[in-house]
């Protein structure tokens, strides 16, 4: 699949304080973003998600590297025309209301006032605040803010989305019915980028992900490829069983109400635990068996770090 | 043109502001004070009506220039709307300019408000429709065409309160700059005159839109003030706007 978006050793620093200092935020950054998918940016705060966002859009440049949109430079308006963009925390015009502004927005890609109307109308629908729509924002909540704001990044009906924190602010509700409007353009054929330090958001949507860590991609790839399917171990609680004689088969955890909590290394331990537990007529309350999941490794990868 | 996009909305958010209207408000009532003023004169009151009338358009004009310009763009960047206009194809320098041309539009509207006051003022006065009074706003507005360019310049790069400091700055200057000329005529030629000449070439003479004394005293304007003013404006204007887009083009948005 082609490119739609191409990082390559992107650097950035700034320098801060009343005796300038100078600070790395991104250090050497490489990903491809691929026609068609959804890409998820992950990383805790303060990572560099959305320094390199701005990168990406032209509103900061890089020390180093190069960022190309659909082969074109990110300050080409010819790259931006089949762009959308939320940003995070956003925050938009007071004086203006939700209808005015996605069709000011809209004019900037020239499009004519019929058609304008009719997607204002239909984005306002598709994020549900039509009932809003005569509405000043500065009466806007901040959900109501958000999802005006994913409004104006598909206004031009963008074939590249790129979202930044989508669902910061949403409720549960909201995020659901975000993450289906994300899998929609994804249906549509669009291409998203999507950052987020919430896993799950991640993992539910996300076909491809790159994983950052102080400025730089600790790593990359299909979430398939990276969690592996193996079984990491078992979680049992069991009843009936005395402790000391589970001792030697597994990690005791916890005991609690007569109940064990055990940890069990392999399949075999797991065997011979049930077997104990049937000989004594003892309960089994629950048997988890834990994969390794994106979390784990993005705990691992931010303690190395 | 995204250019006149950015226009029609920076208009749309000055006149909904209601800062304008309380300076507008302002500007009217020391318009109708010059009526006040007339009263408690001997001599010519209708003079009086005029120059206070006119002096107000010209401060109240420039203070919404200085108050409004230098808010405008900042806003954008500290509200982060910067983030999602940049994020369209609109071009730095088009943000820039329409930002720009909104605010001469705002300003115009201001003025030819600010005049209205004025002419019916005068008119109440005189009983005569005095068009020739238009003339002077006319050159004063190429003044705040200035003041602006230079208002946006500062706010492209520093805060409000420091761009209003030193955008205020430049216009105290540029009305007093005038003297420097006077100093030169007064130096003898050298080094201290070459300086004196740089100096006064680099800084705004505001003057040379002044010509508030010339109309209301019907003093004789000379021919050549007619081009050369227009062509001074236009050509510092210019220049100062050119400086605001080099440093908006290179600035990063944190």
């Amino acid at each position: 699949m082609a490119d739609v978006l191409d990082v390559r050793g992107v650097r950035k620093s700034f320098r801060t304080g009343f005796i300038p200092r100078t600070r790395d935020v991104l250090r050497g950054i490489s990903f491809t973003v691929s026609q068609g998918e959804i890409f998820g940016y992950l990383g805790p705060n303060g990572a560099g998600k959305t320094s390199t966002i701005k990168c990406v859009l032209g509103l900061m440049f890089p020390d180093g590297g190069t960022i190309m949109l659909r082969g074109l430079s990110p300050l080409d308006p010819r790259a931006k025309a089949g762009l959308g963009f939320l940003p995070e925390n956003p925050y938009f015009y007071d004086h203006l209301t939700a209808s005015e502004f996605l069709d000011f927005y809209a004019q900037l890609f020239g499009l004519p006032k019929a058609e304008r109307a009719e997607r204002t109308a239909r984005l306002l629908r598709l994020v549900g605040v039509e009932k809003a729509a005569g509405l000043a924002l500065r009466k806007f909540s901040r959900g109501m803010l958000q999802r005006v704001g994913l409004a104006q990044a598909l206004v031009n009906d963008p074939s590249f989305v790129i979202l930044d924190e989508p669902l910061g602010g949403l409720d549960p509700i909201g995020r659901k019915e975000f993450r289906d409007i994300i899998l929609g353009l994804k249906e549509a054929g669009k291409t998203v980028l999507f950052t987020s330090h919430i896993l799950q958001d991640i993992e539910m949507i996300c076909d491809r992900v790159a994983i950052l860590v102080e400025g730089r991609v600790h790593s990359q790839g299909r979430l398939a490829d990276l969690v592996s399917e193996k079984i990491l171990f078992t979680e049992l609680t069991v009843s009936g069983v005395a402790t000391a004689e589970l001792a030697g088969l597994g990690q005791n955890v916890s005991v609690q109400g007569g109940r064990t909590l055990l940890k069990v290394a392999d399949e075999a331990g797991v065997e011979a635990i049930l077997a104990l537990v049937r000989e004594r007529r003892g309960r089994v309350h629950s048997l988890i068996p834990r994969v390794q999941t994106l979390e784990d490794i993005f705990v691992e990868a931010v303690r190395r770090s | 043109m995204t250019i006149l996009v950015i226009a029609r909305n920076t208009f749309k958010e000055a006149v909904r502001d209601r800062v304008l209207y309380l300076l507008l408000f302002f500007a009217a009532s020391a318009i109708v004070l010059s009526r006040v003023l007339a009263i408690l004169t001997v001599g010519d009151r209708a003079k009086v009506v005029k120059d206070v009338g006119l002096a107000s358009i010209s401060f109240f004009g420039a203070l919404m220039a200085i108050l409004i310009g230098t808010g405008l763009v900042y806003k954008e960047i500290e509200k982060r709307t910067i983030f999602t206009l940049l994020a369209k194809p609109l071009r730095r320098h088009e943000f820039l300019l329409g930002k720009y041309l909104g605010l001469l539009l705002t300003l115009g509207v201001m003025t030819a408000a600010m005049s209205l006051v004025f002419l019916i003022l005068v008119f109440a006065h005189t009983l005569t429709l005095e068009l020739r009074l238009l003339l002077p706003v006319g050159f004063l507005y190429l003044e705040l065409c200035l003041i602006t360019a230079v208002a946006i310049l500062f706010s492209s790069f520093s805060t409000p309160i420091l761009s209003s400091l030193f955008a205020l700055s430049f216009y105290l200057i540029g009305h007093f700059s005038w003297s420097l000329e006077t100093l030169i005529k007064k130096t003898p030629p050298g080094a201290g005159r070459t300086l004196l000449r740089v100096v006064y070439t680099v800084l705004p003479d505001l003057e040379n839109f002044n010509l508030k004394t010339e109309v209301v005293h019907g003093l004789p304007i000379p021919a050549s003030l007619y081009l050369y003013a227009p062509a001074y404006g236009l050509v510092y204007t210019a220049f100062v706007l050119l400086l605001a887009v080099l440093i908006f083009r290179r600035r990063d948005f944190i």
